[in-house]
């Protein structure tokens, strides 16, 4: 068993970073500062396009200019959303006659899809047609474009190149990435079976002669943006472990690629926009490292627990313990087996993967949290050697460091904070489906997993109340904008100030600063949450034992 | 031990007591609440007070993690009081200096008497010998001699005069001999001194940008730590149980970097001290620590490098004299010349000849170098007349004995100018027998120095009026990285301007007036006390001993400043991995008895292991002081190699020191539970 999932992890990890190196590579070509490109195939096309939508592609935006269009755009998309959710019963593409959401379910849900979480409270089968097109599915390509467009111009910023124009970025990172990818993968779902449909739920006799209802769709192309996109959110109910989503072990595997193709493909755009492949390729190995570490600890707690609990009976422990540990590594949120079931200790690989959020993470988002705990390692580093900090020929003075700062906090601030809410007023404590440890595990779980953008649920947690709608969509709201918004403000405040040379710095593309990396974001992520972890997953686990 | 060690011993010993003294002091909160961290723990302090008289139960407990959290208090509030302390005695001898006194001010109808404490900018004031002076200004009449030593600590009086870039005194200081006229520069209470008495006081000190940027980053660690337990509550009662208060907030102290945080004040002003132990007076830590990013500096030629145009490199006979005839007549011009030339023609002729016969001085009558002779020599007992000196001077003195001058004396001359040297001619009686060469000679250790800096990743470039051969020559003899010949003042600015562009921070020594836009452009401008007042002014630290190689002393403190305080932030974090396992096992064990698995150092009880690890957090701070003070020690070995050594002191020793310190603790406190 050991040797089979050896076997599994390393060609999955071979192919996705060969496949994701290509496309960072192919990123940070296509996405250098138009200053610096003066021509390049598709150019005039381009040029024609934003000609007629009106945009200057060659806008010199500052990081607030570009960040006042990008919250422009996500609160137009909220607010469209919200009201199609609202509404969705007198509205066409209906035919299942789904009724209108809660105020507070809309809420939720359209913050949920809007911040590329895709948490869902309401279950799949609750949602009409055209909310499932033009609300979820429109959302899950939105999403991701919008944390890659701040990646980019975070990665730019940092640089010290132009920032760019944010509509021009989102509209090429739609076209350039998302379309096709999803275009060629969605083939291959529909080739391994995943069905693609416009009809209405199909209406079967079965052999016992009873009448039932088997809910079909555009499932396919739903599929493939929620893995691509790390967004995550199931068209049924039950995710991943659904045969229509996930019908073989074929798809399983490509759900495990598509959820890591866009993180791991981050620090390589990264590598190639900065010339510098080797720094790209060490900021990687620090979050595969930290992957490979979370994921053969995942097996392991599978491998030694006989139960079977929880598990994807389909896919065996190694299929559930890679999707376990790939969904919430790359913050996607897709399940194929029930976290809440599963053996305590895995439960603290599934929430430290989420609470580190560096272990790749979700598109954009990990990859500038792995830039924050960067800043701080050459922050203490520069000192140990006796230099002013300085990150790439910038210096980190206090207005970088309270930028940072604030940043660190907001997850613990949102993740802690909200789980001792529900633990002590009684909404949140009515959610609670087992006494004792378990308790805090599936509360934690569902404000790490809503903070972190991840969206999967431990489940077992009854969280269709407005409590949980409203705390949930707080948590996925502050916990996507403020630490984007932050991070981009400190690459902006970089981008501005005068260049120190780089000779006999300290060199941040060594083993040794990388080692330092990692022991910063194990130390700050291991004394922050674990605490509570020992009270919740741990606890259970000594008690059992 | 000699006199100046068991003073400074003793001296020591009461800068403790007052230190200890001051450490209670400072408990105010008002003081507090400029260390973020350290206010944090006083909150915890009284917190846990209030409790403790509340509550009955555990009392006993409770009572011992309130007193530690005050000792801890102490320590850090200790730890800075004994950094201020040596500034704060430098600061009271300063003052005693400082007296009012009685200034005569030139007036329109004559002098009138008043007090220095209402002297303005621009006020002219009449300095006879044995006054003190009035304030710092610029010497517009006269020369005098004057006595820094209160500033300095040197004490040999320093020749001043009028015009040129030896016209600036200082306040407070003594004049000596003769009598000058001063124009005062400085209002009251901003003079010199008075920057002076703040500076070593520390009292004003600013936070440099480093040091802000640092607290951002430990007040974020501690609001992390400081929601950890706040919110922990929230989890204990929903499994039924409740922490006390004392023992969250022992928590939360042992987890906040209270080892930095409570020490880096006295890291910044300990940094500062080292600099004024120096006798460099640096007009802000953020100069210090700038000096320590330095990628480049600028120095002089002469004076810096060289000693100026005054060693004998070789004696040059003119035609139809041999060389040691030459020589010996260099040896005699020289046997009782103490100015640095005269005896460098000894040491030259000691090279060749060993041990030199220096009878023929006796009853010779010594001839002194005047300005209007420009020569110098001895009479000597047998009738012969020897002399040495500027070259016009001596043909001038030879011709008016009726003596020849050869006809290739010329050449040499003109053949030793045009390389850069000083050509000295000799004569003996009305013959003059050859010609001198003083060369520019580099400082002995220059070199060395040079090669430091280099390892340390600075280059030196050298600015000089020389013409390029000479002063490539030079530069090669030194061991400069560049050099700029020909230079003039306005091409410094050049100079700096190119490497600021380039991304290099650039220091530069200087001290005549014109050298004041240049000190101002670079990013460390060090003056020499010797210099004028506008170099001063534009400088951003003041060398007292002008002594301009002392730049590469600052850079390394400024280095060791930022590195003592990397390694103190590394060090505190790194320790809460312990503190971890010896706390939160010992929280929870009571009431979940199977978090004993946790307790990996096997520690004796929950009470125990709480406190140990709160006084294990404690007694580090004390401890650590003497690292503070001093700084961790600079090696030029290239940035890799000194993060891994720094990492692994500091680093994983870190991590290992605090099991090991709180095990003992915890076996110590259980001898007396």
């Amino acid at each position: 068993m050991w040797v089979t999932f050896i076997i599994t992890l390393s060609l999955l990890i071979t192919i996705t970073m060969t496949a994701s190196a290509m496309l960072g590579g192919y990123i940070g070509r296509r996405f250098v500062p138009i200053q610096e490109r003066p021509n390049y195939v598709g150019k005039a096309l381009e040029t024609r396009i934003t000609r007629r939508l009106r945009i200057n592609e060659r806008e010199k935006q500052t990081w607030f200019g570009y960040a006042k269009d990008f919250l422009t755009l996500n609160l137009l998309f909220l607010l469209i959303g919200y009201v199609l959710l609202r509404f969705q019963g007198v509205l066409p593409f209906n035919p299942n006659g789904a009724v209108n959401l809660d105020w507070h379910l809309a809420f939720h849900t359209v913050i949920s899809f809007m911040t590329n979480t895709d948490q869902q409270h309401y279950s799949g089968e609750a949602l009409s047609h055209l909310s499932q097109m033009f609300v979820l599915s429109t959302l899950m390509f939105v999403a991701p474009t919008m944390a890659l467009t701040m990646a980019l111009a975070f990665i730019r910023a940092i640089l010290g190149k132009q920032i760019g124009q944010f509509y021009f970025d989102f509209v090429r990172v739609i076209v350039y990435v998302l379309l096709p990818i999803s275009l060629f993968f969605g083939m291959f779902l529909i080739a391994f079976g995943v069905p693609q449909t416009l009809s209405p739920n199909a209406v079967v006799t079965t052999l016992e002669g009873a009448s039932q209802t088997i809910q079909r769709g555009p499932i396919a192309s739903f599929e493939v943006i929620k893995q691509l996109g790390n967004n995550g959110g199931g068209y049924y109910a039950v995710n991943g472990a659904h045969p229509f989503e996930n019908p073989s072990k074929w798809t399983n595997y490509i759900h495990l690629f598509l959820m890591l193709l866009l993180p791991m493909s981050l620090p390589f755009i990264y590598g190639s926009m900065a010339k510098k492949r080797k720094q790209g390729f060490l900021y990687f190995g620090v979050m595969l490292f930290l992957f490979v570490i979370g994921t053969v600890a995942m097996y392991a707690t599978l491998y030694s627990n006989p139960s079977l609990h929880g598990q994807e009976m389909r896919f065996g422990a190694i299929g559930t313990a890679l999707y376990g540990a790939v969904t919430t590594a790359a913050e996607t949120g897709a399940v194929n087996a029930m976290h809440d079931s599963l053996p305590s200790l895995s439960g603290i690989i599934l929430m430290g993967n989420m609470m580190l959020n560096v272990v790749f993470g979700g598109v954009g988002a990990g990859f500038m949290n792995l830039m924050m705990y960067v800043i701080i390692t050459i922050f203490v580093a520069a000192f140990l050697i006796g230099q002013t900090p300085t990150v790439l020929g910038k210096k980190i003075e206090g207005r970088e460091m309270k930028l940072v700062a604030l940043t660190l906090l907001v997850s613990p601030l949102l993740i802690l904070g909200f789980t001792a809410l529900a633990l002590v007023v009684q909404p949140g404590q009515d959610a609670i489906t087992n006494a004792g440890p378990h308790g805090i595990s599936q509360i934690l779980y569902e404000y790490t997993s809503a903070v972190a953008n991840n969206g999967s649920g431990f489940e077992g947690l009854l969280d269709a109340t407005p409590f949980w709608n409203i705390t949930a969509g707080f948590a996925m709201f502050f916990g996507r904008y403020i630490p984007l918004l932050l991070m981009v403000a400190m690459a902006g405040s970089l981008q501005m100030k005068p260049r120190v040379t780089d000779d006999g710095a300290l060199r941040t593309d060594t083993p040794l600063f990388t080692s330092l990396l990692f022991g910063v974001i194990v130390t700050v992520g291991a004394l922050t949450f674990l605490p509570v972890l020992l009270l919740g997953p741990f606890a259970e686990w000594l008690m059992i034992r | 031990m000699n006199e100046l060690e068991k003073q400074t011993r003793r001296f020591d010993t009461s800068l403790i007591v007052a230190a200890m003294w001051d450490g209670v002091k400072k408990l105010d909160p008002r003081t507090m609440v400029k260390q973020p961290v350290m206010f944090l723990v006083w909150g915890g302090f009284l917190l846990s007070l209030v409790y403790t008289m509340l509550s009955d139960e555990m009392r006993g407990f409770h009572l011992a993690v309130t007193l530690i959290l005050l000792v801890t208090l102490w320590f850090a509030n200790f730890a800075e009081a004994i950094a201020e302390g040596r500034g704060k005695a430098q600061a009271a001898t300063l003052r005693a200096s400082k007296n009012d006194v009685m200034a005569r001010r030139i007036v329109k109808d004559g002098i009138e008497e008043v007090a220095s404490s209402l002297l303005r900018k621009g006020d002219i004031v009449e300095v006879r010998a044995g006054d003190y002076l009035p304030g710092d200004g610029e010497i517009i009449a006269g020369l005098a001699s004057i006595d820094e030593s209160a500033i300095t600590g040197e004490s040999a009086p320093v020749i001043k005069e009028s015009g040129g870039d030896f016209s600036s005194v200082i306040g407070g200081t003594l004049v000596v001999s003769d009598r000058i006229e001063v124009e005062i520069t400085s209002n009251p209470g901003e003079s010199f001194l008075d920057q002076m008495i703040t500076l070593v006081e520390g009292s004003k000190r600013q936070k440099t940008p480093n040091e802000i940027a640092l607290s951002l980053l430990l007040v974020s660690l501690s609001m992390i730590f400081l929601l950890v337990v706040l919110t922990l509550p929230a989890f204990t009662n929903y499994l039924g149980f409740q922490l006390s208060p004392p023992i969250l907030i022992a928590l939360l102290v042992c987890l906040i970097p209270t080892t930095i945080g409570g020490l880096l004040s006295a890291i910044g002003i300990a940094g500062m001290d080292r600099v004024t132990r120096f006798n460099v007076i640096a007009m802000s830590g953020k100069a210090v620590e700038a000096a320590g990013d330095i990628r480049t500096i600028i120095l002089d030629k002469t004076g810096t490098i060289t000693f100026g145009n005054r060693m004998a490199f070789e004696v040059l006979p003119v035609e139809g004299i041999t060389a040691s005839q030459a020589l010996g007549v260099a040896v005699l011009t020289s046997l009782e010349d103490e100015t640095p030339e005269g005896r460098s023609v000894l040491t030259l002729a000691k090279e060749r000849w060993g041990e030199l016969d220096e009878s023929p001085k006796q009853d010779a009558v010594i001839i002194p170098f005047k300005a209007e002779t420009r020569m110098s020599g001895l009479d000597l007992a047998d009738g012969r007349r020897v002399r040495k000196g500027a070259a016009s001077a001596v043909i001038d003195w030879v011709s008016a004995q009726g003596g020849m001058i050869p006809s290739d004396l010329q050449d040499q001359v003109d053949a030793i100018s045009k390389e850069g040297g000083t050509p000295l001619v000799i004569s003996e009686d009305a013959r003059i027998v050859g010609v001198i060469h003083l060369k520019d000679t580099v400082k002995p250790g220059m070199r060395e120095r040079f090669d430091r800096l280099r390892q340390m990743g600075i280059k030196t470039i050298m600015c000089t009026g020389d013409n390029p051969l000479t002063a490539a020559t030079i530069a090669r003899e030194a061991g400069v990285d560049e050099f700029v010949a020909e230079c003039k003042p306005e091409d410094k600015i050049r100079v700096i301007k190119a490497e600021q562009k380039a991304g290099h921070l650039v220091a530069m020594t200087g001290d005549g007036t014109n050298d004041a836009p240049a000190l101002a452009q670079a990013d460390v401008g060090l003056a020499m006390n010797s210099g004028t007042q506008a170099a001063k002014e534009a400088a951003n630290m003041i060398d007292l001993d002008s002594d301009p190689t002392k730049i590469i002393e600052v850079v390394e403190i400024g280095k060791q400043l930022l590195m003592t305080r990397g390694a103190l932030t590394t060090f505190s974090i790194a320790n809460d991995v312990a503190k971890y396992f010896a706390i939160l096992p010992a929280m929870f064990v009571a009431f979940i008895p199977e978090m004993d698995w946790l307790n990996v150092m096997r520690l004796g009880s929950p009470e125990s292991a709480i406190l140990a690890a709160l006084l294990f957090n404690a007694l580090i701070i004390p401890l650590l002081i003497p690292v503070a003070m001093k700084g961790v020690r600079y090696d030029p070995v290239g940035p890799e190699k000194l993060l891994r050594r720094n990492l692994l002191v500091y680093g994983v020793g870190g991590v290992i020191v605090p099991f090991l310190g709180i095990k003992s603790l915890d076996i110590v406190l259980n001898l007396f539970m």
